[in-house]
Formats: structure tokens, C-alpha cells, sequence
């Protein structure tokens, strides 16, 4: 009986495991794993953005990861996870705000890649201690990356 | 203590419970998995066919379909805007009418003393009401109007293109109306119906075919005839002016091209006063196509439908209507854009018109001071040329219809309505600001406006009742007739802003500086009006004036 039960259960498993892994392939999951800005266009919502960065100053130095995400090895992948399972939910629930708003935490992130780059240039404008209060580069310079919000 | 068999028993048991629990519970947890993925993978093939494709054409439309039905069944998220400007559901009837402005704003009715705008002139309501309500106000129902009223209020193209072509005697049935738009027949139709009067075109328009021969059930109730306070009110429909059929009020076929949905301009008005624009030498820096045009050899007119981009387009296709013209039965409907876009270069357009009798032009005779004056219909699409939005490019639809995103679709909302009903989707998409400091922008310019508009109104009415004491002194014509430019002018101004639907918003500055004119103007009037009953005045040469002292000091 129970030797029955169980077997159900790993077809149920198997089913599930064999669902998953279409529905990561149908949506094209692992392009999400590269640094294709193609990919991150892939559910729709962000084809605005990536349409202006094909035509924005910094599209033959920068992709979509060079900015928005971490460029430490171990914070690069938390950062794609935090942003790769709140953007799911957001787009399959449909309940985000529009025009979308970045949170603060990724705009620390986009701060610290323009500093990645342009560090030594801005080095004078910088806080004197670390941490302090800072105006954000796209505060001025909002369309380098791209257009859309 | 038991023996050691029964203790693995028991053991054996606890084990198997064990195992039990752990299977009922990751039955459960493969159950929501299963779940759960499943959603997401039907969320993602939806959006997939949806981005594919993003409309389905089962229902076909063509030059004849002036009824929005067929349209909707193509576009159906389209029409449930176009639906949704008659708000929650459509509100007919007398009381449902909007607030009188006349009421809220008393010099009103002073403004518009001799001119029907004086008996009934409400708030305005969605696009879903523009042909309803036109049938019941009074101004309407209680004095003879024209027919080019309907140019703006209805989706007339068809009932245009029928007269264009019989009056040129070229086939009119049903195959050859739907052939093709045909802009020159348009005109012509327009030309011919436009003075004629409202009742008249009103009949033409429910007679001409409106794609839907078999259906004569509106989208949203017909205006009863005569209105509400009418002397036809409650009589039935004349016997003169069936109406059988079906009119509908603007709708899809007006802004789009029923072959491939391509936004364009269908009404002649906005046609032959964009050609009269590009054809003078205002600056009109906001919209680049007609600075092409104007580089180019200008053998043929500015045409808007083959010129102006797409973003001009998305402002073209509301300046069709929201703009001042002449509306009335002396002479055709007429934009008055040859001179430019700004107050005072449409002021001298109709300063510089005659009437077909060669009478110079005029509105309406001010029913207090007997002054010939201008009536301003509501210069929005002038007023926004003026301001910083035009200037940056932003067109009226990228507010007035933003676009909003439904799965992996994006449209631009058909409801079209105040741009503060929607702040996300109109204001943030650029500004970068929060919803609450937007609204108190808005609001800021709106309230000083108004205030201003308030000083203004107070001041004209000062101004009318010092013309009159200076008339009932016994002041000529002669004496008069430059006041009553005064006059004219002083009123023009503040119709502008107080008929311009934004509360000065458009365009604030210039709203600002209109005002402040037209108080300039009516003060202006009223010094004139009481010289005319004051004794002269005397010299001011022997005051005692204090010198001025300058703080250089005289060279010794």
C-alpha cells in the first residue's frame, strides 16, 4: 500500500519536475542566466527600455547587467535572483505599479555600477566619509542607460 | 518494560506513521507546485499570443462604418474606452445635466449678454455625450443653430461624402461611398451643408449609411427631440426631420484609416485651416512637418495625412475639434489659423474677415453696449501650442490618452479624459515625481488662473456698466466706437482662457498673460467710458513736484 502510494507520488514528481522544466525552456529560461539584454526584454515589459538602449550612448559599453546588477561575483548573483523572482511575480500577477519605479536598493546598485566605471572621473564630487549622503548620477544624467523610465 | 520484539514493533510502526506524514506532506507541496507552475506557464503562453497578435480582424469595416460596433468587435480593449468616457454608464436625462457655469460664474452671463451661450452653457461631459448633449442644450433647441454644429459632434464623414458627391453629380450609393474617403467630396458635402440648418443636417446625417444597415440600436440613447425646455420638447419628431437610422457621435472611423488603423485627420475644417497655417509665416516650431512643407516648392497645400508624423498626428487628430472656429449660419465653418496660432493672431484673422455680403465680421452684437464682438469657442489645441508641453514634443494623446499596458499589450487609452484621473501613466512617464506633488502642480496653476480669470470677469463687468452710463450720458456712436474696440478686444481675451478647457494648464504663462490683458483692456474701456461724462482735466503743470535727487555728486 504504502510501497504504491509512493510510487504515485514520484510519478506526481515527475510530472511536476517535467512541467517545470518546460515552462523554463518555453520561457526561455535560461537566457536569463547570460548577459543577453535581449533577454530581459523577453516578458514584454521592459521592450521600451531596451528599445531606447540600442540607441543610447551607452550601448556599446554597458548592457542591462553592466548597470543593474552587482559587479561583485557572489552580490551579482543575489541581486539577479532578488530582481528575476520579483519581476516574475510582478509581470504573472500583473499587479506592479506603472510606468514601473526602480526600489531604492536596485538604484544603489545602478549608483555604485556608474561609479564602477566613472569612479575616478566624479572622485572629487564623492562623500568624504563612506556612506554619506550622495546625489544619484541619474539624478542629472537620467537618460544615459535609456529613455523610458 | 516490554521485550525487545514488541519494541521494534512499535518502533516499526512510529517509522511508518513517519513516513506517512512526509508523503502526505509532499503530495501537498507537488500539488501547489504543479499549481503553480502550470499558472505561470498559461500566464506567459496568453501574453505570447497576445504579443503576437495583438488584434483580431473578425469583423470588417470600411469608409462606410461610422458605426463604432463593428470597430469593437475588432478592438474591443479600444472600444471599451471609447464606451467609458460616458463614465460608469451613460446619464441621460435632465437631471443628470452637468453643472451650469452660468450659475458658478455669474459675469458669464454679462459676457455673453445677446448670444445663446447666455441661456444654457454647462460643464463638459465625456466624448459619449458630445451628440447627446448638443441636442439638448438649450441654446440648441431654444434659437435656430446651424448645421456645421454637427462638423465637431458627430461622426459625419459618410453623410459628407453623399452631399460632396451629389453635388457634384458623381455616383453616391452605397458601393461608392465605401470605395474611399475621397477628401475632396468631403469638403465639397461640407461646404454645401454647413449653413444649412442644424435640424436639416441632423436628418442628412441619420439618413446617410453608417456601415450597420440591419442595426439601428445606438451604443448610447438618442437625445429626445426638442431636448428638455425646447418649444419642440415633448412634441415627437417633426414629420420634416425623420430621423431613420442611426447617428453616432465621434467614433473610430473619425481619427483612423479603416484599412490599416493609421491615425488621420478627417474633418474639413482642420484640413483646409492646417493648409492656411502652413501657408503663412507663423512660427509654429512645435510642429515640424509644416517647416518641411514650407522648405519645400508649396505647389500643393500642406496636407496633414501625408506629411505630419505620427507624434503630430497624435495632437492633429484633437485639433480637429478642440479649437476655436466660426460656427454659425452666415458663412462655411472656418478655422482662423492664417495668421498663426496665438490669441491675437487668430483675433486679427477674424478682424481681417468679411462676410460673404462684405459686413465686416463679428460674433454676435453684445446685448448690453450693442458692441460687434468675437465669441470664442475652446482654443485647446491653440492654447497648448503656446505652452512648454508642445514645445517639448508631448502631443495631446501622450496625456489626455496615455498609454497603458494590458499583458504584453500596450494601447493608448481610448477613455479620454483629465490627464489628473490617470497621473501615472500621463505625468510620470516623464516626470519623475510623486503622484501627490504632481497634483499640487497642476492644481497650483490651475487655482492661480482661475483667481486671475475671477479679477478679470469683475473687471469686465466694470467695464459694461461704465459703456452703459456713458451711453445712457448721451455718448455717440462716433465717441463710442473705440471703446467698443476696447470692448472686443478686453472680452476676447478672457473668453479665451475661460472657454479653453484647462484651466490655463496648457499653456500657463501665455493663459496668465491673456488675463492680465484683457484687465489692462477692460480698465482701459472703462477710463475711456467715463471721460466721455468727466470735465476735462485740468493741467498739472503748477504742482508742486518734488525734483529728482540723484546720489552722484555735482562735480564742483
Amino acid at each position: 500500500m504504502i510501497r504504491k502510494l509512493s510510487l504515485a507520488l514520484v510519478l506526481m514528481l515527475g510530472v511536476m519536475a517535467g512541467l517545470g522544466l518546460f515552462t523554463f525552456g518555453y520561457g526561455d529560461g535560461t537566457a536569463y542566466l547570460k548577459n543577453d539584454p535581449a533577454a530581459c526584454a523577453n516578458c514584454h515589459v521592459m521592450q521600451p527600455m531596451y528599445d531606447s538602449w540600442v540607441k543610447s550612448s551607452h550601448k556599446d559599453v554597458a548592457t542591462c547587467n553592466d548597470c543593474h546588477l552587482s559587479h561583485d561575483p557572489v552580490g551579482k548573483w543575489l541581486v539577479k535572483g532578488d530582481n528575476g523572482f520579483n519581476h516574475s511575480l510582478a509581470f504573472t500577477t500583473g499587479k506592479f505599479h506603472e510606468p514601473i519605479q526602480i526600489k531604492p536598493r536596485n538604484r544603489t546598485v545602478t549608483q555604485n555600477a556608474c561609479l564602477f566605471c566613472h569612479g575616478d572621473f566624479v572622485d572629487h564630487m564623492r562623500p568624504a566619509e563612506t556612506g554619506g549622503d550622495m546625489l544619484m548620477c541619474v539624478h542629472c544624467h537620467s537618460d544615459v542607460g535609456h529613455a523610458q523610465r | 518494560m516490554l521485550s525487545y520484539p514488541m519494541q521494534a514493533q512499535a518502533k516499526q510502526r512510529a517509522s511508518q506513521r513517519g513516513s506517512a506524514a512526509t508523503n502526505v506532506l509532499l503530495f501537498l507541496v507537488t500539488v501547489i507546485g504543479t499549481l503553480l507552475i502550470a499558472y505561470v506557464l498559461v500566464t506567459m503562453f496568453g501574453n505570447k499570443q497576445a504579443a503576437r497578435t495583438p488584434f483580431v480582424r473578425v469583423a470588417e469595416v470600411n469608409e462606410l462604418s461610422t458605426d463604432p460596433e463593428p470597430w469593437g468587435l475588432n478592438w474591443p480593449r479600444q472600444f471599451d474606452g471609447w464606451k467609458a468616457t460616458a463614465g460608469a454608464q451613460f446619464d441621460g436625462g435632465a437631471d443628470a445635466m452637468p453643472q451650469s457655469k452660468l450659475d458658478t460664474q455669474p459675469w458669464l452671463k454679462r459676457l455673453y449678454a445677446g448670444y445663446a451661450f447666455s441661456i444654457d452653457y454647462r460643464e463638459a461631459r465625456g466624448h459619449a455625450y458630445m451628440l447627446y448633449d448638443q441636442g439638448v442644450t438649450e441654446r440648441v433647441t431654444k434659437k435656430p443653430q446651424a448645421g456645421a454644429c454637427l462638423h465637431c459632434h458627430s461622426a459625419n464623414s459618410v453623410m459628407y461624402r453623399k452631399a460632396g458627391l451629389e453635388a457634384l453629380g458623381q455616383p453616391a450609393d452605397d458601393a461608392a461611398l465605401a470605395a474611399d474617403f475621397n477628401m475632396p467630396a468631403v469638403i465639397r458635402g461640407f461646404q454645401e451643408v454647413s449653413k444649412r440648418p442644424y435640424a436639416d443636417v441632423l436628418t442628412l446625417l441619420y439618413q446617410a449609411p453608417d456601415g450597420t444597415p440591419n442595426e439601428t440600436t445606438p451604443v448610447n440613447p438618442v437625445a429626445p427631440y426638442g431636448g428638455f425646455a425646447g418649444e419642440m420638447a415633448g412634441q415627437g419628431v417633426d414629420p420634416a426631420h425623420a430621423l431613420i437610422g442611426e447617428a453616432h457621435p465621434v467614433s473610430c472611423i473619425d481619427c483612423h484609416d479603416p484599412a490599416n488603423m493609421k491615425l488621420r485627420v478627417t474633418r474639413p475644417g482642420f484640413v483646409l485651416g492646417i493648409a492656411a497655417l502652413a501657408a503663412g509665416n507663423a512660427p509654429v516650431p512645435h510642429l515640424p512637418s509644416i517647416g518641411q512643407w514650407r522648405a519645400g516648392d508649396r505647389r500643393v497645400p500642406y496636407d496633414p495625412n501625408a506629411l505630419a508624423s505620427r507624434q503630430e498626428m497624435r495632437s492633429f487628430a484633437c485639433g480637429q475639434c478642440h479649437v476655436e472656429y466660426y460656427c454659425a449660419n452666415k458663412d462655411t465653418l472656418e478655422f482662423p489659423w492664417s495668421q498663426g496660432l496665438r490669441a491675437e493672431d487668430l483675433e486679427a484673422h477674424w478682424a481681417a474677415k468679411t462676410f460673404p455680403d462684405g459686413k465686416p465680421f463679428y460674433d454676435y452684437t453684445h446685448g448690453e453696449t450693442g458692441a460687434p464682438v468675437f465669441k470664442v469657442q475652446h482654443p485647446e489645441f491653440e492654447l497648448w501650442s503656446q505652452g512648454i508641453h508642445a514645445q517639448s514634443g508631448v502631443s495631446c494623446a501622450d496625456c489626455h490618452m496615455p498609454y497603458v499596458r494590458e499583458g504584453a499589450m500596450k494601447l493608448s487609452n481610448h477613455n479620454v479624459q483629465t490627464p489628473l484621473a490617470n497621473i501615472n501613466n500621463a505625468c510620470q512617464q516623464c516626470h519623475n515625481v510623486s503622484e501627490a506633488d504632481l497634483r499640487i502642480r497642476v492644481e497650483t496653476i490651475q487655482s492661480k488662473t482661475k483667481a486671475l480669470m475671477e479679477r478679470a470677469g469683475l473687471a469686465m463687468t466694470d467695464m459694461l456698466d461704465a459703456i452703459l452710463q456713458a451711453r445712457a450720458a448721451g455718448a455717440t456712436p462716433e465717441q463710442l466706437a473705440p471703446i467698443f474696440v476696447l470692448q472686443r478686444q478686453a472680452m476676447w481675451r478672457l473668453d479665451y482662457i475661460s472657454s479653453e478647457n484647462s484651466d490655463g494648464f496648457h499653456a500657463d504663462q501665455e493663459a496668465a498673460r491673456l488675463l492680465g490683458e484683457s484687465i489692462d483692456l477692460s480698465r482701459k474701456a472703462t477710463i475711456a467710458a467715463l471721460r466721455l461724462r468727466a470735465p476735462e482735466a485740468p493741467s498739472t503743470t503748477d504742482l508742486p513736484v518734488q525734483p529728482v535727487i540723484g546720489v552722484t555728486p555735482e562735480k564742483p
